[in-house]
Formats: structure tokens, C-alpha cells, sequence
């Protein structure tokens, strides 16, 4: 797949500051999920280097939308705020567990909000999965986060062409207005090939750790 | 990851992605994902969703010193990355880490109390109004009926049980409502050890409400 390769070869701080910039005063139509590859190199390099200026172009461009997430949610701009400041600080120290093989940053970003969502605002423990072991040995495959990525943008393509009832009821659906029982037993969403990566993604992990 | 057959519905799993199951239902699709790659796969699927919808978030600017003051955050937090579960599990363990985490540690912790049939329970210990409990059958034993109307989810630890819907072996979870009329029975043999999440019990249905009607005037 040559083209993909073309893809993956941009340079990666192509667009430095401004959609950041630009994000903290205008609602943004655009698609996000193209920067996703930018966004993994931010978060490798907090990983890596410790890295204060690739965190705050995370930063200015997620924590207004988590805090948007948190308000869309049920909190009130104070707890929003400092939820937000929360949720960035965590992106800080788990960056090493971010995996872009199965998750694209911004999916790994909305766990953490919604995990300190249902803390904050729910006031519930919530019971999670095991984790898989994985550490740098596994670091993952090249092609499986390009990938990823690639099935993360299709997937937001297909979601901003559902029909307008249905887009709405999903959303309502994550932003708690609906409970499992009221979730159709056929949710409709088009997951069959980003399901399926994030399967082959899982296996080779195991695979990896033996 | 064995041969599970039986697995969590995608209602389910939207909403445990979204972060609003129950804590009793949640440790049940929690402990069945530790064991299950294929719905841990559609999970992530539908914590992507929700990474759409933070991708077309509209935008709501943060204080001018947010980023300042988080990095404040950051720099009082303890330098030593949490290490991806810690806690010491041997392979025989019957429990994933989830469940053990309520239990207090694996099987031989679970503080049973006999409701009768050589049939044990453990309630565990959850917020919110539904409920989750282990129960430890006989095998060859019926499952006691605990007078449930609702949604409820079981899931299989250890030894079997068989219905209407088929075999349920270990990391096998029944969805079951209102309208299913099953019986399970553990099979002969080992012990059957479930765990079992059911929601709220819905009041004023079925014969309550017809006698009390006339004298509510409703």
C-alpha cells in the first residue's frame, strides 16, 4: 500500500500551533482524527522526553473539548474546569500506557475524561478491565497503528453520515441521557473493521508477552 | 483465551463505554472482558466512538492559567509511573483481577453464607441500586429463582451450567430479561460458581398494582 506509506512519511510537527490556537475560539467542523499522528508523536515524546512543549499542544487542543465533554455531561463549569486540568495531568503520567495500535489519541482521551466523569460526577467505583501486560517489549506494529488510524478517520466519516435521529442517540447515549435498557439491542454503528483491528491488535500482544 | 461462547450484548457495552452502567452490572462486563479478547475488541470499538465524539466537541476555552496550573498538578505528583497491575496473581487463580478487587482476593476468600439446597451467596459490595452477588451451585443442582423481574447477566467462573439457550462454561455470560423463562442447572460434577448482576426491582408491577388500585383510586 504505497499511498499509506506516503502518508505516514509527512513530517510529523507539520501543523505546529495554530489549530490549536484556532480551537480555543471557534467551534471546529474539521477532522480531527487527521492530526491523530501528530497527537501520537506529542504523546511519545511526553512519554519519552518529558516533553512540556508536546504537552501543551495536547493540551490546547483537547482540554477545551474535555471540558466541553464534562459540561455536555452534567458538570458545572467550576468542577469542569478542574476536572479537565485532572484529566490532563493523568495523560501526563500514563502516557506510557497509551497503546496507538488500538486506540487513537483522542479515543484514549475520552477513557480518561469519562473515567473521571463517572468518579466525579456519578461518584461510583467503576470496575475495569484487566490490563494487558504490555511495556516497552511490546512496543506495537508500525502498520497496525497506521491502521488504526486509518479505520479511527473511516469511522468518524461513517458516524457523521448516520442519519440525524441516530446520531442523536448515540450521543445521547454518551453523555448519560440514556441507560443500557433504552440502548437498542442493535446500535446500527458501523464497528465490524475497526473492531476487528483492534482484535488483530490484541492477539499480537499476547502473542508478544507470551 | 479459551473457547467462550456465550457474550455481552452491544447495548451492553455502549454503555459501559460511556461510562454509565452500574458499578454491579459494570463488574460483571469487567470481569468477563479480562477473559474475553473478542468483547474487549468491541469495546475499545465503542470507546472509539466515544474518541468521535470528543473529536467534534465544540470547544469551551479553559481559564488562562489552566495549562499553568496543571503543570503544577503534574509536578506535585509522585514521580513513579503506576505499573500496569501489580497486584501478585498466580495463573490457577479463578478470578480476574476486576472481581477480585471486590472479593478481596480469589475464590478461597469469597465470604459464602448458605440460602438452602447446599446453594451459597456472597453479595459484593457496590454503589448504586442494582446488585451483584457470587453464587456457588451443587452440581446437577437447579439455580435458585431469586425473584427477579428485570435484566440480569450471569457469568460463569468455574464448572457449568445448562439451559434453555445452551452450555455456559467458563467466561460464558447470559443475557437474560423479563420475557425468558430459563431454568439453569449446574452441571453434574464440580461445583458451579457464577457471578450475577441484576437491576433494581421494579415495583408496583404485575399483581401489586391490580389490588392496589381500587384503593389508591388510580
Amino acid at each position: 500500500m504505497p499511498t499509506d506509506i506516503a502518508i505516514d512519511e509527512r513530517p510529523i510537527p507539520a501543523a505546529p500551533d495554530s489549530y490549536g490556537a484556532q480551537a480555543m475560539q471557534t467551534p471546529v467542523s474539521m477532522s480531527p482524527s487527521q492530526n491523530n499522528e501528530e497527537f501520537v508523536a506529542f504523546v511519545q515524546r511526553v512519554r519519552d522526553d518529558k516533553d512540556r512543549e508536546a504537552f501543551a499542544k495536547l493540551f490546547r487542543h483537547f482540554a477545551p473539548r474535555v471540558k466541553a465533554f464534562l459540561m455536555k455531561s452534567g458538570a458545572n463549569e467550576g468542577l469542569a474546569e478542574e476536572c479537565t486540568q485532572e484529566v490532563m495531568a493523568t495523560l501526563w503520567t500514563k502516557a506510557h500506557m497509551f497503546d496507538p495500535s488500538r486506540a487513537s489519541v483522542s479515543t484514549w482521551v475520552f477513557t480518561i475524561a469519562r473515567n473521571r466523569k463517572i468518579d466525579a460526577l456519578r461518584r461510583m467505583k467503576r470496575p475495569e478491565p484487566e490490563d494487558l501486560p504490555w511495556g516497552p517489549e511490546a512496543e506495537p506494529d508500525q502498520a497496525d497503528v497506521m491502521t488504526l488510524r486509518q479505520e479511527s478517520e473511516k469511522l468518524a466519516k461513517a458516524m457523521a453520515e448516520l442519519p440525524e435521529k441516530q446520531r442523536d442517540l448515540i450521543q445521547r447515549a454518551y453523555f448519560g441521557d440514556l441507560s443500557h435498557a433504552q440502548i437498542a439491542e442493535e446500535t446500527g454503528l458501523p464497528l465490524g473493521t475497526i473492531k476487528s483491528r483492534i482484535r488483530l491488535a490484541l492477539e499480537r500482544l499476547r502473542h508478544a508477552m507470551g | 483465551m479459551g473457547t467462550i461462547n456465550h457474550h455481552l450484548t452491544d447495548a451492553l457495552l455502549m454503555s459501559y463505554a460511556a461510562g454509565t452502567l452500574d458499578e454491579a452490572f459494570s463488574l460483571v462486563v469487567a470481569t468477563h472482558v479480562s477473559m474475553c479478547d473478542e468483547c474487549r475488541a468491541r469495546l475499545e470499538a465503542f470507546e472509539a466512538v466515544g474518541g468521535t465524539l470528543v473529536d467534534e466537541c465544540e470547544v469551551i476555552q479553559l481559564s488562562d492559567h489552566a495549562l499553568d496550573a496543571t503543570f503544577a498538578m503534574i509536578d506535585k505528583m509522585p514521580e513513579a509511573p503506576d505499573a500496569p497491575w501489580v497486584r501478585e496473581r498466580s495463573k490457577d487463580d479463578v478470578f480476574p483481577a476486576p472481581l477480585q478487587d471486590y472479593v478481596g482476593g480469589d475464590l478461597d476468600k469469597v465470604k459464602w453464607r448458605s440460602i438452602g439446597g447446599g446453594v451459597m451467596q456472597a453479595v459484593l459490595k457496590t454503589g448504586g441500586s442494582d446488585k451483584v452477588r457470587l453464587l456457588s451451585i451443587p452440581g446437577g443442582t437447579a439455580m435458585p429463582d431469586h425473584g427477579h423481574r428485570g435484566l440480569e447477566l450471569t457469568m460463569v467462573l468455574k464448572g457449568a451450567f445448562e439451559d434453555e439457550d445452551g452450555y455456559f462454561g467458563r467466561g460464558d455470560v447470559e443475557v437474560a430479561n423479563q420475557d425468558m423463562h430459563h431454568t439453569p442447572v449446574a452441571v453434574a460434577g464440580e461445583d458451579c460458581i457464577c457471578l450475577a448482576a441484576t437491576d433494581a426491582p421494579l415495583r408496583f408491577k404485575g399483581l401489586v398494582p391490580r389490588i392496589a388500585q381500587p384503593f389508591l383510586g388510580i
